[in-house]
């Protein structure tokens, strides 16, 4: 089994379609942390979807290097790369002609595990997306909901362990309440397995819920920010990237933190919130009830402090 | 009966010292062909097309046009004809009632599928902007199934043709009338015969691939 | 008529035969019992080798080209054309054209009929491969699928509907055009047909014969459709 994460370096990297004026990608330098989400971010066109399949080969680089936990990738036999690289599309891809069982066990297969663990596997694996191994396993991808399909291709990406993820707008074709459910299932998953991922979105919300760290991208395949959602949020590094966080940024930054995260005051009387509220609703709370101090409980609706309006907005 | 000899390469010298010799005869059974095929073609056009298009606009009938489809192609042309004979007995309307049963089935169903099978966001978007149910077959619908539609009577002309020349053993004339009779006409004759029904086939066919190409909506390659 | 080759039995026998044959009844049941072994069982059994040898080889020869316009892309219109040329050639004259060459002979049939085949199956072929959708590849090459393995194992199996429909049409068509190899060979089911033709018009051999024509294509093409099912089970499914 590899390693459970990988360290992902893109070195100078620059991509130039043939016949194309401008690069796609240009020279692209990050450094992805093992064990981090990263998230590529940017307008329709920015070069994200190209900067992912430029790690798993599926695009050629033209300049530059990646390397993963310090091995170039060109250094390695291409099949083997992508079978140790799990690889999740917007239109999921899941093979038509296979079971939902088949499709999860498809590297597992190719790697020619005993039949036996396979089988194993792809039930562990449907369980951990939410699916039923034993009703919808012996489906055909026709006969689920979009939702379904695409946590049946996360399975699928998931199949041989791999150290590394490639995500490209997993959710986008996801109707919103499924999305924020699919958001929120994959951070669960992600607490557990501590993979290294690089999420491809163009909404910046989503970035901002499910990265380590956000990468936004500029047309013309330039790196604009490359930073953590919080200082991404606080301090823009320019106009462009503070028009595309939002004018809301602010508020945007309150929804990063809970109150259990601030020094509480002493218990005093208010509209009640639990310690994992987010700043942001907890200032919602407020200005809903015409209120100035939200009182603090735990999760079994005792209340440990206090926080004013100023402690809040600081 | 045909001796060995005759079967020689050398046979299509003959032919072309035959049709130079009987350039009439030739010329006049290929106008008896032309006749059958085009009146069944014809026939079969304004039986097949009409419906086909409208049964495909209102997505109804598929069972019909597949069978139609299905078994259009399992009935063997020689079996039509012996079936017209007995029904209908020697002549002109034996045969071209056979070449109609034989021409409709492509016709139906591909002009059935090629509006069926269109993208319905399409058809949507101009019923919202008004178009009526018969601008929309006209002007969108036919135009995108074109390709296919023309494909289906191309079909139905090469069969028609082709079938023609059976159509000799019943008495249908046209240049099958020579295929069939080397007692009379010599192995150089039937050659010459079937190179002339042959070039009338294809003649038929790019005549169609033109029509094709002159009412074709320009958006790139049919697909 | 020319067609009818010495030495063949005349049937029916109008001086010995029943009422219904004397009188050229539409549907004599007496005739078809006293020559089912020696006039129609043979033919159709002729029929059977004829078609099944014919689609056998078109079969081959189709999936050797379809391979090779699949890889070579630049080939598939040049095959495609010369598929379409022989599938344009009238039937009967293709048969008399190829006489010069082969004779009077299974050859020439075979020949003829296996030509017929081609362009359905090929174009069915690529057309199924060129249908797999792009994201299914995508997500194959991404999952590290080999050239090969893409092929054998997500772009054949989806193709083999579009396939299956090709030989379908290809069998059914086969089995009809067979009827007319009795132009130049004593075979198949077209000859009871000319018999029959040449006598008279005997309305019992016709009827017999065509619908057994029919009912064999029909029976091919639900064998087909059964095999269909069997080999692509995620077709049938929501
Ligand atoms: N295969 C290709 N050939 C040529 N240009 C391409 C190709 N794929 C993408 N591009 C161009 O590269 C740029 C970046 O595309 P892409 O990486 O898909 O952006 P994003 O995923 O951010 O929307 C765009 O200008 C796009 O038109
Ligand atoms: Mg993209």
């Amino acid at each position: 089994m590899p390693t459970s994460a990988a360290e992902v370096v893109f070195d100078k990297a620059t991509k130039l379609y043939p016949g194309r004026p401008e690069p796609a990608v240009d020279d692209l330098s990050l450094t992805v942390p093992a064990g981090e989400i990263c998230v590529l971010v940017g307008p329709s066109g920015s070069g994200k979807t190209t900067a992912l399949k430029l790690v798993n080969r599926l695009i050629y680089l033209t300049e530059g290097e990646i390397r993963i936990d310090g091995t170039k990738i060109y250094d390695l036999d291409v099949t083997e790369l992508r079978r140790s690289i799990g690889y999740v599309i917007q239109q999921v891809g899941l093979f038509p002609h296979m079971t939902v069982e088949a499709n999860v066990g498809t590297v597992p297969r190719l790697l020619g595990w005993p039949k036996q663990r396979i089988r194993e596997r792809s039930a562990e694996l449907l369980e951990l997306v939410g699916l039923d191994p034993a009703q919808d396993g012996a489906r055909y991808p026709a006969q689920l909901s979009g939702g379904q399909q695409q946590r049946v291709g996360l399975a699928r990406a998931l199949a041989a362990n791999p150290p590394l993820m490639l995500m490209d707008e997993p959710f986008g074709a996801i109707d919103p309440i499924v999305r924020a459910r699919l958001q929120d299932e994959f951070l669960r998953l992600q607490q557990e397995l501590r993979k290294t991922v690089l999420f491809v979105t163009h909404d910046i919300d989503e970035a901002i819920k499910i990265g380590d760290r956000i990468a936004i991208f500029r047309q013309g395949g330039k790196l604009a920010q490359y930073d953590t959602p919080e200082a991404i949020l606080r301090r823009p590094i320019d106009d462009f990237v503070a028009e595309f966080v939002g004018a809301d940024r602010a508020l945007k930054a309150l929804a990063l933190r809970t109150l259990g995260e601030l020094e509480l005051g002493p218990p005093r009387d208010g509209p009640r919130a639990t310690k994992d509220t987010t700043l942001r609703d907890a200032l919602a709370l407020l200005i809903d009830e015409h209120a100035d101090i939200v009182a603090v409980t735990d999760a079994d609706g005792a209340v440990v402090g206090s926080v004013t309006r100023d402690d809040l907005l600081q | 009966m045909i001796v060995a000899a005759q079967f020689s390469p050398g046979t299509f010298v003959d032919a072309i010292h035959f049709m130079g010799n009987h350039a009439g005869l030739l010329l006049s059974k290929t106008g008896e062909h032309l006749e059958l095929s085009g009146v069944a073609l014809a026939i079969a056009l304004v039986l097949a097309l009409p419906l086909g298009l409208w049964l495909g606009h209102r997505h109804r009938g598929f069972l019909f046009a597949a069978s139609v489809a299905n078994v259009g192609r399992a009935l063997p042309s020689l079996v039509l004809i012996a079936f017209g004979l007995t029904v209908l007995g020697i002549g002109f309307w034996n045969n071209t009632a056979a070449l109609v049963v034989l021409a409709v089935p492509p016709i139906l169903t591909n002009a059935y599928f090629a509006i069926d099978n269109i993208d319905r966001d399409v058809v949507e978007a101009a019923r919202g902007m008004g178009f009526t149910e018969r601008q929309i077959l006209t002007r969108v619908e036919l135009p995108l199934g074109l390709p296919l539609v023309v494909a289906g009577i191309r079909i139905a002309a090469i069969f028609v043709i082709a079938t023609a020349t059976i159509a000799a053993v019943a008495g249908g004339g046209g240049l099958g009338e020579i295929i069939v009779n080397q007692a009379s006409y010599g192995l150089a004759g039937v050659v010459a015969a079937s190179l002339c029904v042959s070039a009338l086939a294809f003649l038929a066919a790019l005549l169609l691939a033109l029509v094709l190409r002159a009412a074709s909506p320009r958006q790139g390659p049919a697909t | 008529m020319s067609v009818v080759f010495a030495g063949d039995p005349v049937i029916p026998n109008f001086g010995q035969g029943s009422a219904c044959e004397r009188n050229n009844g539409w549907f004599c049941t007496d005739w078809l019992h006293a020559h089912w072994g020696d006039t129609l069982q043979p033919a159709l059994v002729q029929h059977i080798e004829l078609s099944l040898i014919a689609i056998g080889i078109g079969l081959a020869i189709a999936s050797a080209l379809a391979l090779v316009g699949f890889r070579y892309r630049l080939l598939d219109a040049p095959i495609g054309v010369l598929a379409d040329f022989l599938y344009t050639i009238p039937s009967l004259a293709l048969f008399q054209l190829l006489v010069p060459f082969t004779g009077l002979t299974v050859t020439t049939v075979e020949i003829a009929l296996v030509s017929y085949t081609l362009l359905i199956l090929y174009r069915n072929m690529i057309a199924g491969l060129d249908a797999v959708p792009a994201d299914t590849l995508e997500a194959a090459r991404g999952t590290g699928l080999t050239r090969v393995q893409t092929f054998t194992r997500v772009e054949l199996p989806l193709a083999l509907p579009t396939i299956i429909a090709g030989l379908r049409i290809a069998t059914v068509s086969t089995v009809s055009i067979a009827t007319v190899a009795a132009f130049v060979i004593p075979q198949g089911l077209g000859r009871p047909i000319f018999i029959a033709l040449d006598q008279n018009i005997f309305k019992t051999e016709i009827l017999a014969s065509g619908l057994l024509v029919i009912a064999l294509a029909l029976f091919a093409d639900a064998l087909l459709v059964l095999g269909q099912r069997l080999l692509t089970p995620w077709t049938r499914v929501a």
